[in-house]
């Protein structure tokens, strides 16, 4: 936790470096503001860019020294800002986003949703049971030690007796209010008839209670108050630990959402065309797309013409015409034109009918997987029932009062209260997701820790996956210098998502003062006396440069783009490219003895070069969303246990269907909500990563689990044969679980927190990922 | 052992205003922002001239 902190540089220098970012655009962000009693108003925002600590300060005085605002805070875990302002004041959302843009952070409005609040204060909860019943059990604990050596020296009865109520008086309220959130679950566990982990410790706690305050009237050596309480203090840890690793990828998540929630322009009755959250558009308004914007919702073409590609929602990377009448899906990217779309479907509902479909069939089909933890509680539970009642009825048999078999059968349920088997679990997920996090990987259920270790296949989706999710330049050295430098100043200026590549190759371009945009065929600059322009091969009349290249070899799956200065005319070539570690990471995994394989919905023209410079020879394209899970299914029947790797709508489906499912930050958004981690940056390395750290995970679990086991092999035939004093009780299980949780830090990787690609991770981060599709 | 009637009642009074501080420390938000708290502390701008 503490050792992720990038390298400290002085804030001078870092605002220096920062670049100021573009002014966003205008937008209604009143749905996202909140007013307290006495007018003030507030709203909340997720940021960008925060990378140490000098953040803090330069966010909230940016904030703050804007007009009308009263406080900024910055919660640096979650890097979210809260904004307040002064009652009364003229409240502007727009002029912070604008404010911190200048400062090279991007803001983005934020509502808390009310799972995450829900959350929240269960944490809460849970942090005040925790604390509750660690002052009990310290206090009783100083009070029991008193006694323990008292009873071997010279106490006497009535101090003993003074003790012991004195514990009852602190361990029974206690216990009342710290033992809720067991009793609850062990409550309704009940009520639908069936066994959980809860169970045997809420009546452990029960009993051992019960029987202290009878031990207690009838003046005897031993009370169990101290067990009790303890017992209830390890288990919230356990518990709490688990909430927290939760909830922390929960608000990463929703973070996640925060950012890529789109801008929609929504053309009124009147025809003006506003600007507002694309989850606030409603069916049956009009937005209107323009060329190198992404469709917001779901809609049929109203009026005009583009050519849009689908790659994010079919994985086909060749753009395709659109005219009105046509559907078009979120998430769709338009090249040139523009189009007015009547809205069906907006905000979360925004996917096909088919991908629902299959979706609700997949997700299905994993539900029978059982957690380790719940397969070893399900055990766990009858077993140590039966022992308890096996004791009390064999020590009954054998000749024992009632009294003394009752005492050994509640000391046998403490014994065996699961303590270690409650941290040993959620002890190395917290250690594990820290470390997957610090490596680039926010995974969204524990469990997909344990279902990543075991997988012996990777399956990859090509576009977006494999490949990189933007198009780039790939011919730039065959380019003069000074022609590339004309067209990447002349992409400044254009829309077009084939400019942006041109552009990112020469980031430091600045615009030139007049361009002209001809719609669907390029931009054009007066140089002085000479003409540059950039665009369309036909366009910049180097129609046979274009077909010189198209001859020349698999040129099918780039598109081209030309760039003319005076009479000088150079090509360029803009196409996919692999993601730039992606052959090192097929080569490891292969290496590794899994196998490989690539389920693509493109053309198979555009699979065949990618899966031959990967050297993958198990590669279908063309394949619908139900191929792919026709093709997941028959690598589950071979027995194989599979890791789809996707980004696509058109994956969502297969990633539900895999045994486990991941998806780089740029993905579609349902696709993400399947997916049981997420990676940033524009590396595959954190999918290796990811598994190698399940695995090590996965083995520290078990190890962890058969350390609990041994410790009960060892403590419950000492409890059977009633050698079990409080003193015993304690020390085994404050031993057990502190062995238990030290064992589950070696989940953290050798050599610290820092990893060798953490930076890299950092730096193209959701900030750059997210920058490219606006 | 007349000394355990203030010494018990004095350990007890301890232990419940160190849980006390606690609670409160958790209803006013101090574990709400666990790295920014570390961070924060190396900030002088409270140190106003």
């Amino acid at each position: 936790m503490e050792a992720n902190a990038p390298a400290r540089i002085p804030a001078a220098s870092r605002s220096a470096a920062r670049a100021p970012l573009p002014a966003p655009p205008s937008a209604d962000y009143s749905s996202f503001l909140h007013r307290d009693d006495a007018g003030r108003a507030g709203m909340d925002f997720a940021i960008e860019g925060i990378d140490c600590a000098a953040c803090i300060d330069e966010i909230e005085d940016t904030v703050e020294a804007l007009p009308g605002v009263e406080t900024g805070r910055l919660n640096y875990s979650s890097h979210r800002l809260h904004v307040g302002w002064r009652a009364g004041a003229e409240v502007r959302p727009e002029a912070v986003v604008a404010a911190l843009a200048r400062a090279g952070y991007r803001a983005h409005a934020f509502e808390l949703n009310r799972a995450e609040a829900l959350e929240a204060e269960r944490a809460r909860h849970l942090l005040r049971c925790l604390a509750v019943a660690g002052f009990a059990a310290m206090n009783i604990m100083l009070l029991s030690v008193s006694v323990w050596s008292g009873n071997i020296t010279d106490i006497t009865p009535e101090t003993r007796d003074l003790f012991h109520w004195v514990s009852a008086l602190i361990a029974l309220p206690a216990c009342a209010y710290a033992g809720q959130p067991f009793f609850n679950s062990a409550l309704r566990a009940l009520k639908s008839r069936a066994l959980n982990m809860d169970v045997p410790i809420s009546l452990g706690v029960l009993l051992a209670l019960g029987i202290s305050v009878f031990e207690t009237l009838n003046h005897a050596e031993h009370a169990y108050f101290d067990s009790a309480v303890m017992l209830l203090f390890f288990l919230l840890t356990g518990r709490y630990l688990d909430h927290a690793m939760r909830r922390r990828t929960r608000v990463e998540a929703s973070n996640l959402a925060a950012l890529k929630a789109e801008i929609a322009y929504r053309i009124e009755a009147d025809g003006e065309v506003v600007a507002v959250p694309a989850s606030a558009v409603h069916p049956g308004e009009v937005v209107l797309v323009r060329a190198g914007e992404r469709v917001p919702v779901d809609g049929t073409v109203r009026a005009g013409r583009a050519s849009v590609d689908e790659s994010l929602i079919t994985g086909e990377t060749l753009p395709r015409p659109f005219a009105a009448g046509d559907v078009v899906h979120a998430g769709s990217l338009v090249h040139d034109g523009a189009l007015q779309i009547v809205t069906t479907a907006a905000g979360t509902g925004t996917f096909l009918d088919e991908i629902e479909r299959l979706l609700e069939r997949a997700s299905t089909a994993r539900s029978g997987y059982v957690r380790l933890a719940d397969r070893a509680a399900r055990m766990y539970a009858p077993v140590v029932h039966a022992t308890a009642l096996l004791s009390l009825v064999g020590w009954l048999v054998a000749g024992a009062s009632l009294h003394q078999a009752v005492l050994i059968a509640v000391a046998v349920l403490i014994i065996t209260c699961p303590c270690a088997l409650a941290l040993a679990v959620p002890a190395v997920q917290v250690v594990a997701s820290g470390a997957l996090m610090r490596a680039g990987v926010l995974i969204n259920s524990g469990d997909a820790l344990e279902r990543l270790a075991d997988i012996d296949t990777v399956v990859f989706d090509k576009t977006g996956t494999l490949t990189l999710p933007e198009p780039s330049l790939a011919n730039a050295e065959a380019v003069p210098p000074d022609l590339l430098d004309i067209a990447a100043r002349l992409a400044v200026s254009s829309a077009h998502p084939l400019a942006r590549a041109v552009r990112a190759a020469r980031p430091e371009a600045v615009p030139y003062d007049e361009v002209r945009e001809f719609p669907g065929q390029g931009v054009e600059a007066q140089l002085g006396a000479m003409t540059a322009r950039l665009g369309s091969p036909a366009f910049c009349l180097a129609d046979d440069l274009a077909q010189q290249a198209l001859t020349d070899e698999a040129m099918d799956e780039a598109s081209l783009v030309a760039v003319r200065y005076g009479s000088r005319c150079a090509l360029l070539v803009v196409r996919q490219r692999l993601r730039p570690d992606a052959v090192e990471l097929v080569t490891r995994l292969r290496a590794a003895g899994r196998h490989i394989a690539i389920l693509s919905g493109d053309r198979a023209a555009a699979v065949a070069p990618i899966a031959v410079a990967l050297g993958i020879g198990d590669w279908q394209a063309g394949v619908t969303p139900a191929g792919k899970i026709a093709a997941l299914e028959a690598y589950k029947a071979e027995g194989r246990r599979v890791l789809m790797v996707g980004d696509g709508v058109n994956d969502a489906p297969s990633l539900a269907a895999a045994s486990v499912s991941m998806s780089p930050i740029t993905a579609a958004e349902v696709t993400q909500a399947q997916a049981d981690a997420v990676f940033l940056g524009e590396r595959l390395a954190p999918v290796g990563r990811a598994l190698a750290i399940a695995g090590r995970a996965r083995a520290l679990m078990h190890q962890n689990l058969w350390i609990a086991v041994l410790y009960n092999l060892i403590a419950v035939p000492l409890a059977i044969a009633g050698y079990v004093t409080p003193l015993v009780a304690a020390l085994a299980m404050s031993g057990s679980s502190v062995i238990v949780t030290l064992n589950a830090l070696r989940a953290r990787p050798a050599g610290g927190g820092m990893m060798p690609a953490a930076p890299s991770a950092d730096a193209d981060g959701p900030l750059a990922a997210e920058g490219a599709p606006a | 052992m007349t000394v355990l009637v203030y010494l018990l009642p004095m350990a007890l009074l301890l232990g419940l205003s160190g849980l006390a501080a606690f609670l409160w420390s958790l209803r006013s938000g101090q574990y709400d922002d666990m790295e920014g708290a570390a961070l924060r502390v190396l900030n002088d701008d409270d140190m106003k001239e």
